[in-house]
């Protein structure tokens, strides 16, 4: 089963604050762990909101805001994605991860959906069009 | 928390845990056998106390404390080795200390070595390496292989009675040795995953499971010996063949072949990290092992955005290496397969036929002649090599498949 693994923003995630430099050391170790472990399928971390944008959707009308957002503990800083055997799996590798974030860190795990959750939503051409897109963007990524 | 609850939460610390568990107790009884049913008691205790005290900070050392305990009890238990117990009480930190020694990675590789000794036969080593390296329990192995789940007990009781007997102990192969067991624990690995890619829908899920369990196994290894380029290339290969698991069958179940299926299906994620492990074999100098090209090959379907697309001269060329890397009719029908698709099916035809009686009884040969005749339009003896590969083949789906087939000739 696949899952990505949230890591939540902090004030100093998004006050741009680079972690400490033992912090990083148990990050990397914990990043090291899953490795080994044979889980860890991709794992990237994310710039602070300021660096973001939104774009609101009413009807046909789209406002785009530009970042910071206030809501800190609502916003992503990172994501980890993973495949373990069960939720539980998850749950008890994470609750290693080092609290490199500080007071009130948080992690959310969530299971991908699965192709027999879509069911037939998307059509065949469409799914093909979608990869194809994917295909591209994976090739210009490297 | 309930108690189901807890029983869940016990089962993924296990799965967590079991390798190292096993590899550091390993290490000190110089018996993987006996180390695992040392880690198998710990995991019992578990399950009895942690459901009421909760799983403890740090469930690794305390399974690792209680299984060492019952290792230092069942040692003074055995009067003739009391000399041992002495020896074993100064190496030991006590029970309840707060530091215990982390396993190295090392225990870790050697317990994939050990699993995977060459006294063993292949499905030994398979079962072992699930029990051992993957946390799985006796009857989900069972469930996998398709075989009850006593049968899988006596063949587990057996390979670790053959492990002791042959006196293998808890060593890593010598630097002379090293290249032919490695080759034995990837091959072990390929076959997990074979036996979980050979499965269809409609039979039990647990059979996909294993190409994930063989993925992870794989990885594993990839860590551990980071520097074997063969061992970046079957990671490759698996990646890339099951991102095409979800495409291989249809709502109904039945096979869809690779040219036919939905390439919207495929998982993007496995092969861009199947083509990154490719990248890596052939950098580390691996380009021409087997399994980096046969990855290769993989890669060049995953790299085709449509069947029509497919660089055909190229998945030839790559069988022609192979062909010479690792001689056998399988691959040689393989490449005529390709070459049919490359340079027409009247080629291909001449190469099949040159094969002579060395796949007699292997289904997909009347099933590629069957396919190059309907191509030549010859379907009166295109129907034939079909109903013929219908009749050899073990795999109901695939009988269904090749039976459609026939009728298609008319």
């Amino acid at each position: 089963m696949r899952f990505m693994v949230m890591m939540k923003a902090t004030a100093d995630s998004e006050a741009g604050v680079p972690p400490k430099a033992e912090d990083m050391a148990a990050a990397i170790a914990f990043h090291e762990e899953l490795v080994k472990a044979g889980i860890l399928l991709a794992a990237d971390g994310l710039k602070p909101s300021s660096a973001g944008a939104r774009i609101r959707f009413t009807g046909n009308e789209r406002t785009v805001i530009d970042g910071p957002f206030a809501e800190t503990k609502e916003l992503v800083a990172g994501y980890w994605i993973i495949e373990v055997a069960s939720k539980e799996e998850a749950v008890e590798w994470f609750k290693r991860c080092p609290n490199t974030m500080g007071e009130g860190f948080e992690l959310e795990i969530r299971p991908f959906l699965e192709p027999a959750d879509v069911g037939e939503a998307l059509t065949a051409e469409q799914r093909e069009r979608i990869t194809d897109m994917e295909a591209t963007a994976a090739e210009r990524h490297g | 928390m309930t108690s189901t609850a807890a029983h869940r939460a016990v089962e993924a610390v296990w799965r967590i845990e079991a390798a190292r568990l096993i590899a550091g107790l390993a290490r000190l009884v110089n018996d993987v056998g006996r180390a695992e049913d040392l880690a198998q008691e710990a995991l019992v205790a578990a399950l009895e106390q942690w459901p009421a005290s909760g799983i403890p900070d740090n469930p690794g050392a305390w399974l690792m404390t209680v299984a060492k305990r019952r290792a230092i009890d069942e040692i003074r238990r055995e009067v003739t080795l009391a000399g041992k117990v002495e020896l074993l009480g100064r190496e030991l930190p006590r029970p309840d200390g707060p530091e215990l020694p982390e396993p190295v990675e090392d225990d870790v590789l050697r317990l994939m070595f050990t699993a995977c000794h060459p006294v063993l036969t292949p499905e030994a080593q398979a079962a072992l390496t699930l029990k051992m390296l993957a946390g799985l329990t006796t009857e989900e192995i069972a469930r996998a292989f398709l075989v009850p789940t006593t049968t899988m007990a006596q063949r587990i009781v057996r390979a670790k009675r053959s492990l002791a007997e042959a006196r293998v102990g808890f060593s890593a192969p010598g630097a002379d040795e090293l290249a032919p067991r490695l080759a034995s624990v990837l091959a072990v690995v390929y076959l997990v995953f074979n036996e979980g890619y050979a499965a269809t829908a409609g039979e039990d899920h647990l059979r996909p499971a294993l190409c994930e369990e063989a993925m992870r196994l794989g990885r594993v290894l990839a860590a551990l010996v980071p520097t074997e380029p063969e061992v970046h290339a079957l990671l490759a290969l698996m990646e890339l063949q099951a991102s095409r698991l979800r495409a291989r069958t249809g709502p109904d179940g039945a096979i869809v072949t690779l040219l036919d299926q939905d390439r919207g299906r495929w998982d993007q994620l496995l092969i861009h990290r199947g083509l990154t492990g490719l990248a890596r074999a052939e950098q580390l100098g691996g380009a021409i092992g087997p399994y980096a090209l046969q990855a290769a090959i993989a890669a060049v379907h995953a790299r085709a955005r449509t069947a029509d697309q497919t660089d055909w001269p190229r998945i030839a060329a790559l069988y022609a290496v192979l062909a010479r890397v690792v001689p056998s009719p399988v691959v040689e029908l393989n490449r005529a397969v390709a070459v049919g698709m490359a340079d027409g099916p009247a080629v291909a035809l001449d190469l099949v036929d040159g094969l002579g009686d060395r796949l007699r009884d292997y289904h997909l040969l009347p099933s590629v002649r069957g396919d190059l005749l309907a191509k030549l339009g010859r379907p009166v003896e295109a129907r034939a090599e079909f109903e013929r590969a219908a009749g050899l083949t073990l795999n109901e789906r695939e009988r269904d498949l090749l039976l459609a087939r026939a009728q298609e000739c008319g």
